[in-house]
């Protein structure tokens, strides 16, 4: 028994697909088994809802007149970037403010478009022959842009180790406080409910899958960056799956800031929450059983932060479900732990793409190209530059 | 009816126990011990919410006084933004109190306001700026 996307589609077409969230089917499974859960569930919705760094936004602002090459530019005095045409821009969520610092970043210039506030645009600029003017102060809206797409160069980490902190010093990280001597321990994944967790081998989810991105009908563009595939064998039925990354792109004018939200972490500085559900179509039973996977059966590392490396050693191996309960064994010692994804709005995000598959206003979309197999992750060498 | 908080210093000679005894049988307030950290040979101090009369309070703050303990009134707390917060969990990562939890079901953030020590670790860690100190008299 296999389904294509075209059949699958037909049936969200003509109302009769039946959809289950990613949490949901793990019941589905243990109650009907894999095979007649594949044969009734044509589509599982996984989402998350964490903080991404590697986001941002190409915006198109039009010409003024008389019409500047915008050479610098700054939104709420936020910087973006001045190396595209005249008047095309990308700014990134972690730029900094450069008068509230950490307070305020490209994230949130992002949000407040979003939330259809006006920000000041300032640009300079040389002059050339066909673009005199040098310099503009004024402020835009995401309605008066031409183009406002949100793309993200890596989002939804397949797996990320949780965070601990061997020192005796507090530690502020992206990875949220980490307090002295392992008094605590962060991660951040929707776990089950994550969408690469739970295709773990990329098999539906390709270039030009559509998704949920951030209220809007988005695609994978890409690889996300650092992309690689890693497998690790737990024991014999349990895989640790790592490292894929996805690349994203959406219009920001479709979007909603519930699901995109700037957030700055403590002396580390600002980065965005975005908020993504990925459909994954039950082709056949061997998708089921990847789709059927459980937090007792997903793992990542316990990395100490502390350790100034780029490699940093790992204290052990966890699995979701002992992350979820609150406190994990460390060295002997019981340690609390604490998301900083938001689970519940994930799986709000979950329900939403289900809901919108269920009333046949999200279409499934068959990658055009799978995303690739193999690739390694190169580290940067230091040269001594004289 | 009144209620108070307030932050007890005892000198490193002195212990709880008589003074808290003392002060629930003979003004007639109840006493919460919201933390305590008190050792031996050292100074101690101790978060507590009173809740008694105007008037007994009022005695029992001086017989406080009296017994040599230094007190200061503990005005503040924490309010926490529910329509800014993402239930993210950041803030719970810091809180030395367990009063601000997740739900382990919802996956909501709850926040108790009892246990609370208002030591603000929570307003740092918290990546949307959900979480506030109020102050008031
Ligand atoms: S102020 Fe301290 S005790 Fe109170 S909620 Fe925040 S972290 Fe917890
Ligand atoms: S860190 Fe802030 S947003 Fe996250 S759960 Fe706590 S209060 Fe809510």
């Amino acid at each position: 028994m296999a389904k294509t996307f075209e059949e699958i589609n037909e049936k969200i077409r003509n109302g009769t697909v039946v959809v289950a969230t990613a949490e949901e089917i793990i019941d589905i499974v243990e109650e009907k088994g894999i095979k007649e859960a594949a044969r009734q569930v044509d589509v599982v919705t996984t989402a998350t809802f964490g903080p991404m760094c590697s986001s941002g936004a190409f915006i198109n602002f039009g010409h003024s007149d008389p019409p500047i090459r915008m050479c610098k530019i700054w939104l709420n005095d936020v910087p973006a970037y001045g190396g595209l045409a005249a008047v095309d821009t990308y700014i990134g969520a972690t730029e900094l403010s450069e008068t509230r610092g950490m307070e305020y970043g490209g994230a949130h210039v992002i949000q407040d478009l979003v939330d259809g506030k006006k920000v000041r645009l300032v640009a300079k600029s040389y002059g050339t022959d066909c673009y005199p003017r040098l310099e503009i102060d004024t402020y835009i809206t995401l309605e008066d842009l031409n183009q406002a797409y949100l793309f993200n160069p890596r989002n939804v980490y397949q797996n990320y180790s949780a965070a601990t902190n061997t020192s005796s010093k507090v530690m502020d990280t992206y990875m949220g406080t980490l307090l002295p001597q392992c008094g605590n321990v962060t991660y951040s994944t929707s776990g089950e409910l994550s969408p690469l967790l739970n295709d773990p081998e990329l098999r539906t989810i390709g270039i030009g899958t559509r998704i949920f991105l951030a209220g809007a009908q988005g695609y994978i563009a890409w690889e996300g960056t650092q992309f690689v595939l890693n497998k690790e064998k737990i024991d014999e039925d349990t895989t640790m799956y790592s490292g894929a990354t996805l690349a994203v792109i959406g219009n920001l004018k479709e979007m909603n800031s519930r699901y995109l939200r700037a957030a700055s972490f403590n002396r580390y500085g600002t980065t965005m929450f975005v908020g993504i559900g990925i459909p994954i179509p039950v082709v056949d039973e061997e998708m089921m059983e990847f789709l059927a996977v459980s937090n007792k059966d997903l793992y990542t590392n316990v990395v100490d932060y502390s350790v100034p490396s780029r490699s940093r050693p790992t204290l052990r191996k966890v699995s979701y479900e002992e992350l979820r309960s609150g406190s994990i064994e460390l060295n002997g010692k019981k340690v609390q732990t604490a998301p900083l994804s938001s689970l519940r709005r994930a799986r709000e995000i979950a329900n939403l793409l289900k809901e919108s598959i269920q009333k046949g206003e999200f279409l499934l979309q068959q990658p055009v190209q799978p995303l690739p197999k193999e690739r390694t992750f190169n580290p940067l060498k230091d040269m001594v530059v004289k | 009816m009144k209620k108070i908080k307030l932050i007890l210093y005892f000198p490193p000679e002195r212990t709880d126990k008589p003074f808290t005894y003392h002060l629930v049988k003979d003004y007639d307030v109840i006493f919460n011990i919201l933390q305590a950290e008190i050792q031996p040979g050292k100074r101690g101090r101790l978060t507590i919410e009173l809740e008694g009369t105007e008037e007994n309070i009022q005695r029992a703050l001086e017989f406080t006084r009296e017994y040599g303990i230094e007190y200061r009134p503990f005005n503040k707390n924490i309010v926490r933004n529910q329509g800014e917060c993402i239930d993210c969990g950041a803030c719970t990562a810091v809180c030395p109190s367990d009063a601000l939890h997740m739900n382990t079901e919802t996956w909501k953030l709850n926040f108790d306001e009892k246990k609370c020590l208002v030591c603000e670790l929570c307003i740092r860690a918290c990546p949307v700026k959900a979480i506030d100190v109020n102050m008031f008299e």
